[in-house]
């Protein structure tokens, strides 16, 4: 079901699989993100007491935190680590759901019945505590085991990605369902195709377009429940300038820096945003025979 | 309608099942000892720390801890809290008062903004108040309820002056005075919470509004001259209005969880900010309880959901497939 429901009309002949402006932005972000740490003239770690909680002007585009580091480099390098929690957990909850989705959809009976169940259950888990309780749980163990810098960032993509498998789950199995009794399949069984084949050669194109849907929408939401996470204080250690953490830090000084906070929650703003228009152009225009589902099955947990 | 019941009930026992294994293990299999902050007291000697470890019941086999703590959970036994030594029956007590009334007045404002804004909307799609409408709710749904807190701070409290940014508990309501103190705290956090379960549920509405706006039954009030006002009241909105309530039943937890930001943003002492101080000092009993209450409640809710949708569509127990017509 969608609780962020689509657009009503169906997208007219000349309409774009994707909106221009909000791909453009993303992409721009994502670029910046990726080239910006490289260019701009003061890293992000540079501590100057002298330059401490500066507005934004020609020397801190963004203006200063109050350690005096420069904000325009904190919010590009917070990009990376939050755009790339959303893409990593978008990949292991993509890649884990439509396994799950395949086998329960094409092995059905028991298999099927006991994999949706269990979907069922990771849905009616809380998401937002059952992440605090584990980053509370494994945080340290994670970080000798990948060391400070990749261990945080592991963790949270993992967690995030194995709590939001199951909308992909639950539509490419519905696909899978369809797909199997088609007459093409049936006939690729007779005539003795493997079920890896049937499965790589029919299923998969066919789920291709649910699945790009759900995942661009499901960057948007795992980049939402990192800045949560790291903004409750339980994502990333405080070195680590994730655009959560950066708010985190900005809320003691709303009243003497709001640029502090302004910046960070600006770039995460128009990072979720793009991405949700994205997902519902991309609905619209590939998938426009999906009606609106009448069954609320379960909100998507977003804080 | 008993046996629908029935077999929705039993259906979520093996979930709830699932959940508490899950909760189980996770807190079990993480690193750590419990009793590790006493290895470093001199006052406590290793003797005295396994007696406290046999009385605890921590010697026992993981299965057996498992079935006492989901017993003891039962008959509301939910353990002390490691730093304050107060149940956690009782801390969850002082604290729900405040998470009600903030999350209750937040869903209850949203409820109407998402209906008028809906219903407004969906009467004529692609009209300039529907886009604003869905442009505005798009633009809520795309703000993380954290950063329309700062956002809020930053207007209200910071800027104008209007609002305090901190929610005092002590502040009684005795007089008018106080009433008034009450509501001007509560405001933002309130409107934080509607706010985004607004930017979900007007655009459920306005879609559902549309799913029965042409439907053949709709034409047919029409061709026999029922007036506007009673085709949109009487007709397509009881009709929307069903996947809407068992929406609006789901939505319950998911408030309750954004209860977790919001407190924590403006300092609310309710169960959400119990949650995060609970995490920050290690405080598993604490922390285990209230995840473990807030995954009853997500059951709970999807059952009532489900109960309410076979109640409000006969269709739906009986079994048949539910179309558009």
């Amino acid at each position: 079901m969608r609780p962020h429901a689509r657009s009503q009309r169906p997208p007219g002949p000349r309409q774009l699989p994707l909106p221009l402006v909000s791909t453009t932005l993303f992409l721009f972000i994502v670029l910046s993100t990726l080239v910006g740490p490289l260019v701009v003239a003061h890293p992000p770690g540079t501590i100057d007491f002298s330059q401490a909680t500066r507005p934004p002007g020609w020397e801190h585009p963004f203006g200063t935190n109050d350690l005096g580091q420069d904000m325009l480099a904190r919010v590009l390098v917070g990009g990376r680590v939050s755009i790339g929690v959303g893409l990593g957990a978008m990949v292991i909850s993509t890649v884990l759901g439509t396994a799950v989705g395949v086998v329960a959809g094409f092995a059905g009976g028991l298999p099927d019945a006991l994999l949706m169940r269990l979907a069922d259950a990771f849905l009616a888990l809380p998401h937002l505590p059952l992440l605090l309780l584990t980053m509370m749980l494994f945080r340290d163990p994670a970080t000798s085991l990948f060391g400070p810098e990749y261990g945080p960032f592991a963790l949270v993509t993992l967690v995030i990605g194995g709590l939001s498998w199951m909308t992909v789950a639950r539509l490419v199995r519905a696909t899978a369902l369809t797909v199997r009794e088609m007459e093409f399949v049936v006939a690729a069984r007779a005539l003795g195709a493997s079920p890896i084949r049937l499965i790589r050669v029919h299923v998969l194109p066919h789920v291709l377009s649910p699945v790009i849907v759900a995942a661009t929408l499901s960057v948007s939401s795992a980049i939402v429940m990192e800045s949560t996470l790291s903004f409750l204080g339980l994502g990333f250690p405080p070195d680590t300038p994730t655009w959560g953490r950066l708010l985190y830090h900005a809320r003691d000084f709303l009243d003497i820096a709001p640029h502090m906070a302004l910046f960070p929650g600006l770039a995460l703003f128009l990072t979720v945003l793009s991405l949700t228009s994205m997902g519902d152009r991309l609905q619209a225009t590939l998938e426009p025979r999906r009606v609106p589902n009448h069954r609320p099955t379960k909100v998507v947990e977003h804080s | 309608m008993l046996t629908y019941l029935l077999r929705r009930a039993l259906v979520s026992i093996p979930t709830l099942i699932i959940i508490s294994i899950v909760l189980f293990t996770i807190v079990t299999l993480a690193p750590g000892d419990p009793l590790a902050e006493f290895a470093l007291n001199p006052a406590v000697s290793a003797e005295t720390r396994e007696q406290l470890r046999v009385a605890l019941g921590l010697d026992q086999p993981l299965p057996i801890r498992y079935v006492r703590w989901v017993t003891a959970f039962l008959r509301g036994q939910m353990g002390y809290s490691f730093t304050s030594q107060m149940p956690v029956r009782t801390l969850l007590a002082q604290r729900l008062g405040t998470t009600l009334w903030i999350v209750g007045a937040g869903y209850g404002v949203s409820l109407v903004l998402s209906l008028v804004l809906g219903v407004l909307s969906a009467l004529k799609p692609g009209s300039l108040f529907d886009r604003a409408a869905t442009t505005w709710a798009l633009s809520w749904f795309s703000t993380p309820t954290f950063l329309t807190g700062i956002l809020f701070i930053l207007v209200f409290s910071v800027k104008l002056r209007w609002l305090p940014s901190i929610y005092t508990s002590t502040l009684e309501v005795a007089d008018p005075a106080g009433l008034a103190a009450l509501l001007r705290q509560s405001a933002m956090p309130v409107a934080v919470l509607a706010l985004f379960q607004t930017a979900t549920l007007m655009r459920f509405v306005r879609s559902a509004i549309l799913d029965q706006a042409h439907q053949e039954y709709v034409r047919a009030a029409r061709a026999r001259g029922i007036r506007e006002f009673f085709i949109v009241s009487r007709h397509i909105l009881r009709n929307a209005l069903v996947p809407v309530i068992t929406l609006v039943a789901l939505g319950i937890p998911t408030i309750f969880t954004g209860a977790i930001v919001t407190e924590q943003i403006f300092r609310v002492p309710g169960i959400g900010s119990l949650l995060v101080r609970a995490i920050e000092t290690s405080d598993t009993p604490v922390v285990m309880a209230i995840t473990f209450l807030y995954a009853i409640l997500v059951v709970l809710c999807n059952l009532v959901a489900d109960v309410l949708y076979g109640l409000l569509d006969p269709r739906v127990r009986l079994g048949e497939p539910v179309g558009t017509g």
